[in-house]
Order: structure tokens, then sequence, then C-alpha cells
């Protein structure tokens, strides 16, 4: 397939993906919902002790938007296998793993971008000093994009299993550790004055370009196995 | 029409073409050429492996042993996927979407000379258009499948009971269908209870036991 035609599938994908969003608005708001309201409650919860808000800011909102995401990803695909499109994809001219990639796009376009946008307010929110709002803009910008990618591989490899909503949590989770870990260790860093926090934001960056390349390819074998 | 014999590969060959399931045959071991311009129908029972077969054709399930020769070639698995176009039991679109909007995904993605309103109209669901897919009766979402065929390029076919839910002007459509690709120098490979009219092309029929 020569380059035009793999421009014009991939935004027909993305044409379709958005437009099952907009047909199902309510669902797709759910995520962002979610992670408002986690971030909304722990003020409340703690009561007014800035100081301490503050510590956890970068933890809290990294746990709400990681898990918002997680609430999703087990219909990535699921549809599709229902009512056979996923068979039709396989069959199409276009590689698999390309329209794949489209999909966790729009996934992340609609879960996370819009959290990744209310950042700003949140940091407000949970008194985080200003000087931390660009590292944790920056992880959160290179992290949520890769925790999309390693979900979308977890979900098509559940994808074969009916209810499977708690398994891929368990499997999701573990490999979501470690972006979360450097994810949030970056601003804890930055927090304490360590100049070495742009380092964990340099190997989110770097685990981010291997799963772009490696995730599509790995959840698209995942697909053709679910569906034999 | 291409004639079988002055065409030197046929466009489809297996030879001891096997499935089973968990060490359980399925169907198999088959021998069969299918010729560009020619249609085949597979005859068997509930449960002979009919629907198995066709998706195995289609690249969907890997074959347990034998060989496929695609246009005189031997292919695996991913290089069957290239050349059919697959009729299913499932829709194959969504339901959310409408009509139109399904076939121009279905377009773009096969690079489709055809146009989307062009496809709808020859299936019967001019004015359709807007109606979002699960608005549809069930011989109306049938139709939507089979619009989809014309949108792909696929020289070999797979239909898998394309006259279920069809009304006798839906089973005239799916005839004149296969009939067209097939005078086009097309194959088609279709399963049927045989409870229906043949459709008027060079056909052989393929039988499956349980």
């Amino acid at each position: 397939m020569s380059a035009p035609g793999l421009l014009a599938a991939g935004r027909a994908q993305i044409q379709r993906d958005l437009r099952l969003v907009w047909r199902r608005r309510g669902d797709a708001l759910q995520p962002v919902l979610f992670a408002v309201m986690v971030i909304a409650l722990f003020p409340l919860a703690l009561g007014g002790e800035h100081e301490q808000l503050a510590r956890i800011a970068p933890g809290v909102l990294w746990v709400a938007i990681l898990l918002a995401g997680l609430l999703t990803l087990d219909v990535l695909f699921r549809s599709d296998v229902d009512d056979g499109s996923l068979e039709q994809l396989l069959l199409s001219p276009a590689p698999l793993a390309w329209l794949i990639a489209m999909r966790v796009l729009v996934h992340w376009a609609v879960t996370a971008l819009p959290l990744l946008l209310l950042t700003p307010v949140f940091a407000e929110l949970l008194f985080l000093p200003g000087r931390l709002l660009t590292p944790l803009m920056l992880s959160l910008a290179l992290g949520t994009p890769l925790l999309s990618l390693i979900g979308a591989m977890v979900a098509a490899l559940t994808v074969g299993i009916r209810r499977s909503g708690i398994l891929l949590a368990v499997l999701a989770l573990p490999l979501y550790v470690p972006v979360l870990v450097f994810g949030a260790g970056a601003v804890v860093a930055a927090d304490q004055g360590l100049s070495s926090w742009i380092g964990a934001i340099y190997l989110l960056a770097a685990g981010l370009v291997l799963a772009l390349v490696l995730a599509p390819l790995a959840a698209a074998t995942a697909l053709r196995i679910a569906l034999s | 029409m291409n004639s079988p014999a002055s065409d030197p590969a046929p466009l489809l060959e297996c030879r001891g073409l096997c499935f089973s399931r968990n060490e359980e045959p399925i169907f198999g071991p088959l021998d069969f050429t299918l010729a560009a311009g020619t249609a085949i129908q597979v005859l068997g029972g509930n449960g002979a492996g009919k629907t198995t077969l066709l998706r195995v054709l289609a690249g969907l399930l890997p074959a347990s042993q034998g060989e496929v020769h695609f246009q005189g070639r031997s292919v695996d698995q991913q290089h069957l996927v290239q050349g059919t176009a697959f009729l299913g039991h499932l829709p194959g679109h969504k339901a959310d979407l409408s009509a139109l909007e399904n076939l121009q995904f279905t377009a773009a993605l096969h690079a489709s000379a055809l146009a989307p309103e062009a496809a709808l109209t020859d299936v019967g669901l001019a004015g359709f258009e807007q109606q979002q897919a699960r608005r549809l009766s069930a011989g109306q979402n049938k139709r939507l499948a089979l619009a989809r065929l014309r949108l792909s390029a696929a020289p070999l076919w797979l239909l898998d009971e394309p006259y279920a839910n069809l009304d006798r002007d839906g089973i005239a459509l799916v005839n004149r269908q296969i009939g067209d690709h097939v005078n086009a120098g097309g194959a088609v490979l279709l399963t049927t209870h045989g409870a229906y009219a043949p459709p008027p092309v060079p056909m052989h029929t393929l039988e499956l036991r349980a």
C-alpha cells in the first residue's frame, strides 16, 4: 500500500473513531469526569492543609489520570470484535498495526488530552507550586500516550476473553508502574531541587518512542490470535 | 468470461487442506481448485465446518495442514488476507454509524474506485444513507454488508450464507452481484443451505461432511 493510501486509511480510521466517540459522548466523558472527581475530592478529604496537599499533588494527579485511562481500555477493541468490524479491518489492504495506532491516538486524544489541558487547573486546586507545573506537564505529555499504547497491547491480549475487565487491570497495572514511577518521580525530583529530574523525562521519552513502534505491532499480532 | 481451461493458474487451489481445533478435526483433507470466472458452492449440514473453511481461506484462521495456492503462488495466512473479501454472519460495520458513513470508511480503507453512494444505490439502500445501521432491519444490514463487497478490489469473494435474512429481491440481488463479479473475472466461494436458486454462473459444489 502506498503512502497516500496509508494516510487516507489513517484519516478514515480517525474520522470513524471520533464519530463513534461523538455518538456515545456520554460514555466518552466518563474517564474525564472520573479523574475530575478524584482530584476534586482530595482537597475536601484532607481539609485545608496546603503543604500536605502540595506534597501529594503530583502523585494524586498521576494516579487519577492513569486510572481514568484504564476505565475505557476494555472497550477499545471489544465492540469491533463483537460486530465483526475487526475481521473487516484485518481483510483491508491497510496494515492492521497502522489502524491500531490511529485507534490508540483517538483513545489518548479523548481520555488523556482533555485531562492534560485541565492539569494547570488541577494543579491550582491541589496547591502545587508553580515551578513544578512544567515538570508535571512534561511528564504527563510523554507518559499518557505511553500508557495508552501499553494499554492497547493488553486490551488486545484480553479481547478474546469475556468479561476481562479485572484481568485487564491486573495485567496492565504492573506495566503501568514504571511509567508512574518515572512520571511522578520526575516531579518529586524537581521539587527536591535535583537537576536529575530531566533524566526521568528522557527515559519516558525513550519508552514512548519504543512503544510507538512496537505496541501497535504487538497489539495487531495479539488481535490476530484473539480472532483465531 | 474467462474459461477455466485457458487460464494457466487457477485463482485458488487447495491441496490437502485440513483444520482441527484442539486435536479435533473440523474439516478436511480437502482438494479443490477454483478458477477465475467460476464459483463453488460449499454444501454441508450444520457443524460440518463450512464457516471454518471460509475463515481459513480468508486468512482469519491458520490452516492446520495443507497448501493453499492463490493466483499460482503458494501463500500463507498473511497473504491470503490481501486478495479476499469476506462476508460473514456478523454485520462487519458499526451500528452507531450511518449506512453511508460505514461505506465511506470501507471505501477509504480499500482506496475504492466506486463511490459509496453508488454502492448503496446498487443494493437498494438509496434513501437510507443517513440512517444509523442500528435502525436498519436485519435484511437491510445484510444489504449494507453486500455493498461493502463491491468496494473491495479483491478477486476472491468468500460469502458465508449470503442469502440469510434477505427477501426475494435481496436474493436476486445477491445472485446478480455474484454474476457480475464472476463475469468480471472474479471467483466466489459461497455456503448456503441449498434452498435458494443458485446464481447463473459456472458452479461446482464441494461437499463437507461432519
